[in-house]
């Protein structure tokens, strides 16, 4: 077997990459969202609980929530499959952190323009909805594309739980080549993981510029 | 036997598990920062060759997943005959991670001294040299410290991944614990309170390190 069968290998594993990536960001971008209203939260009997939980999820590894959602859930025969585990797992870290890069862009949104919003006579709801939302949004969409970006290489760690993504192709077709060119599938793998995120971190480059003037 | 007699059976094992983990950890950051640092030298160097090569290493290790790079040392390598047990493997991977990912903060710091501080070093006869370790390393090292200890919690998240190398770290620990007493919830949780146990205050100290160095420069 050559380096072109090295190279279809992986590729066959692309679609659930993708599929794993796109699906935990939507539900991380959903999810964030109640998550950094309590973060925000006036009353600190939601706002601290609700800094643990952040805390918390981020600080166990990725691999861990993968395992506990394929091995450690089973209500009567209910098994998660592997891609749902994934996704599921996926989501719920990138929930905490995405939560906390909108916690970042709604800082960033200058004092001024919630004191212009009070003085106007908005109220809190329609200052939030409508001056302080699609400013915030203006300013971690960078930060997002950042983070799109981790999330990508980070449904690699799907792997471990048998999830036919990029590196479960690498690595079985590896395994069954023990030559030279077993090698191949783990290089190709690393860059195509480097090629396929060129784009969007040229874009988030580009969104941080346009941001960087806009406020100049 | 319930929940917290399972943990209180199962928490020895684990913690011998983690003992790997934190090893690991600590080896990837000893080695990787300080490699970090050279490959930032090389990427700010005006000698392209110095400069793309640097880059090339640099973009590699930020752009691969850490998987990956653990099964291609791990598994790859061997492949062209040279083979390393898991442990060394595990850390010449993750590593060379550490190392790609500090040199863009050690970068980003030591460009963050202002300017005139290397025309005062120069006007005083500094080499340039001496420049770095006495003028700019010192200065920029510091608005560093809380991206490098942020990146050292993930390097101690990270080396739970060592686990699909067979390291017998702490996840391989807690597999190895649920595949004989099939209480996989149970373990896991308490593999996954362990990390936290130990990630959760270390992050908070670097957020307190990072709110004191913004009043600094404030």
């Amino acid at each position: 077997m050559g380096a072109g069968q090295a190279f279809l290998a992986v590729l066959q594993g692309l679609p659930m990459t993708l599929l794993l990536t796109f699906a935990s960001f939507i539900i991380g971008m959903i999810l964030g969202v109640p998550i950094v209203l309590g973060l925000r939260a006036r009353s600190s009997a939601v706002r601290l609980p609700m800094r643990v939980l952040v805390d918390f999820i981020r600080g166990i590894p990725i691999i861990v929530w993968l395992f506990v959602l394929k091995f450690g859930v089973s209500v009567g025969t209910f098994h998660f499959q592997p891609a749902q585990a994934a996704i599921i797992g996926l989501g719920i870290v990138s929930a905490a952190y995405l939560a906390e890069i909108y916690r970042g862009g709604i800082l960033a949104v200058p004092k001024g323009q919630f004191e212009a919003a009070a003085a106007v006579g908005l109220n809190r709801h329609t200052t939030f909805l409508s001056v302080v939302v699609p400013q915030a949004f203006r300013i971690v969409s960078p930060s997002m594309a950042t983070y799109l970006i981790g999330l990508f290489k980070d449904s690699s760690i799907a792997s471990t739980i048998i999830v036919a993504e990029m590196v479960f192709q690498a690595q079985s077709f590896a395994a069954q080549n023990p030559t030279l060119v077993g090698i191949l599938p783990y290089l190709f793998a690393g860059a195509l993981y480097i090629v396929l995120s060129i784009p969007v971190a040229a874009l988030s480059r580009r969104m941080d510029r346009k941001l960087q003037e806009a406020r100049a | 036997m319930n929940w917290f007699q399972l943990w209180a059976e199962s928490f020895p094992t684990m913690l011998g598990g983690l003992k790997w983990t934190v090893l690991i950890a600590a080896a990837s950051i000893i080695i990787g920062y300080p490699l970090g640092l050279l490959l930032a030298l090389g990427v700010t160097r005006e000698n392209r060759l110095v400069h793309w090569i640097s880059l090339v290493i640099v973009e590699a290790g930020r752009g691969t997943p850490a998987l990956v790079l653990l099964y291609l040392v791990y598994f790859g390598l061997p492949k062209a005959g040279l083979s390393f047990a898991s442990i060394p493997a595990a850390i010449i991977a993750l590593s060379f991670n550490a190392a790609a990912y500090s040199s863009e903060m050690l970068r980003a710091g030591m460009q963050s001294v202002h300017r005139g501080q290397r025309e005062a070093a120069a006007a005083l006869g500094l080499t340039s040299a001496t420049t770095f370790t006495h003028v700019i390393f010192p200065q920029g090292i510091r608005s560093t410290i809380p991206a490098l200890m942020g990146l050292a919690i993930q390097m101690f998240q990270g080396t739970s991944l060592a686990y699909a190398i067979a390291v017998p770290e702490l996840m391989q620990q807690a597999y190895t614990v649920g595949s004989q007493n099939f209480q996989y919830l149970n373990t896991f949780i308490l593999a996954g309170l362990m990390y936290a146990v130990i990630s959760m205050p270390a992050t908070w100290i670097t957020v307190f390190f990072e709110r004191r160095m913004n009043k600094k420069y404030a």
